[in-house]
């Protein structure tokens, strides 16, 4: 009984729709352009089933047959951090944005600071490049076993533990007034890699090289202390605290290596 | 080259700006704020300036060598970020901003302040409570000193702060707040210091 009313009441109520404004960009050199969408509101949606729908029924607004919308996604449990955009105006996670919370119409963008490869999908091969500058890893081959590392306080596993939830998404980087074209800077995730490898009694072995990979080109140096990585990041990784840690680092690292020193990894 | 020691330009960019220049704008907003006691203490104050020894190397080395260095690659700094207040209104991001903003501006302030007096030395005038007062007949030029000075000191009291986060002393986001209540604190002072000063030649 209940439940014939419900159907009834919503076969009453008009078709609730979610507009969507979305920029595409159909080549990595075309000019992009708005397109706008209306899609059937479900509930509970959020934006990557919006893109989906989309998908399924490609018509814009005005009703004209386009083609589907490019995104990139993966996880969908902000984790991957693969289908960041800007959503209003603010660079996060599309699986994790719910249509509920957004003010219409939603503007989708991609993340300019990357090269755009098609609508939303951008390239962040160089951020991969910045963890390969850093060694943003813990070497544990050799040519024979080399058994088991040092034991880390659990205290201090806690809070890298909180560095470790970096996933690589670029938000911090699209939010970084000083990562754009004009400069190299790697932005804030590298520096609080560095950190998170250098705090790992292991990864410690090879702390004066990240540090001293931070010292270069598009490193630590670039900072501006703006401090909006650590409002953008949507793990809430402490960027600001890595970054001021790190400046206190090289500090050390800079005398270091200037002069000479028996302490380069203690 | 230049690429590649970033790093320590902007270290060294950082030092500069609070030694020495900072402690020469403090000194200099001292020295001035001799004219709220009359025109015969501050020409005294100054006059004690312009006579102490190796004054052409301190000249060079504490002031135009540092200051040259600090204004040309902040210009360059200033110009190669991307500002995004409208999105992330917070306030350091506004601070980070108007520390640009103030440093842009405080190169062509400084630039016509030093023409207005120290190169007029070089042609003869001289400089005393007279040329200043003399320059504030210009309702227009109280407001642009009134502004320079402002700029100066919120450039220099933010500059600390980004000084001791940029060399790694305050790390913690306690210790950063702590910063920026002292700096807030450096800035009201001196503004206060400059602006008595200010209003006593004009």
């Amino acid at each position: 009984m209940s439940e014939h009313q419900t159907a009834v009441q919503e076969q009453a109520a008009p078709a609730k729709t979610v507009l969507f404004e979305i920029q595409r960009q159909d080549t990595p050199e075309s000019a992009p352009y708005m397109e706008s969408f209306e899609v059937p509101y479900k509930a509970n949606m959020n934006v990557i089933s919006a893109l989906m729908e989309i998908r399924r029924n490609p018509v814009n607004k005005n009703g004209e047959k386009t083609t589907p919308i490019n995104w990139d996604m993966n996880c969908l449990e902000e984790v991957c951090g693969a289908c960041s955009m800007v959503i209003n105006g603010r660079p996060r996670q599309s699986c994790t944005a719910l249509v509920d919370q957004l003010t219409q119409p939603i503007k989708l963008e991609p993340m300019r600071t990357f090269p755009v490869v098609r609508d939303l999908v951008v390239d962040r091969e160089g951020m991969f490049d910045s963890l390969k500058k850093i060694k943003a890893w813990i070497p544990i081959d050799g040519t024979y076993d080399l058994g088991e590392g040092p034991r880390m306080p659990e205290r201090k596993r806690q809070w890298a533990y909180e560095l470790s939830k970096c996933m690589t998404c670029g938000v911090c980087l699209e939010a970084c007034p000083n990562v754009n074209d004009q400069t190299n800077f790697m932005g804030p995730f590298a520096i609080s890699q560095v950190r998170l490898f250098n705090t790992h009694p292991t990864g410690a072995q090879n702390k004066d090289e990240r540090l001293s990979a931070l010292m270069t080109d598009g490193g630590l140096g670039e900072c501006g202390n703006s401090q909006n990585c650590v409002v953008a990041c949507p793990k809430g990784i402490p960027l600001t605290t890595s970054i001021a840690a790190m400046n206190r680092a090289t500090t050390v690292q800079m005398f270091k290596n200037f002069f000479g020193s028996d302490h380069m990894v203690d | 080259m230049v690429r590649e020691s970033e790093f320590y330009w902007r270290r060294l960019h950082s030092l500069l700006g609070i030694i020495p220049i900072g402690l020469f704008v403090t000194q200099h907003l001292i020295i001035n704020h001799f004219a709220t006691k009359g025109a015969e203490s501050f020409n005294t104050a100054a006059h004690f300036i312009e006579n102490l020894p190796f004054i052409y190397f301190l000249e060079w080395f504490v002031i135009y060598i540092p200051l040259m260095f600090h204004a040309f690659y902040g210009v360059y700094l200033a110009f190669t970020s991307k500002n995004n207040v409208q999105r992330y209104g917070t306030f350091r991001n506004w601070m980070f901003m108007l520390q640009r903003v103030t440093g842009v501006f405080l190169v062509i302030f400084i630039a016509w302040h030093i023409y207005e007096t120290r190169i007029q030395k070089l042609f003869g005038a001289e400089v005393n409570y007279d040329m200043m007062a003399e320059i504030f007949q210009s309702p227009f030029m109280i407001v642009f000193y009134a502004l320079g000075i402002l700029a100066a000191t919120f450039h220099l009291a933010n500059g600390v702060w980004s000084f001791l986060v940029t060399w790694g002393l305050a790390q913690s986001p306690r210790s950063q707040k702590i910063v920026t209540y002292v700096t807030l604190g450096i800035f009201i002072i001196l503004s206060v210091i400059g602006m008595r000063a200010l209003f006593a030649f004009a």
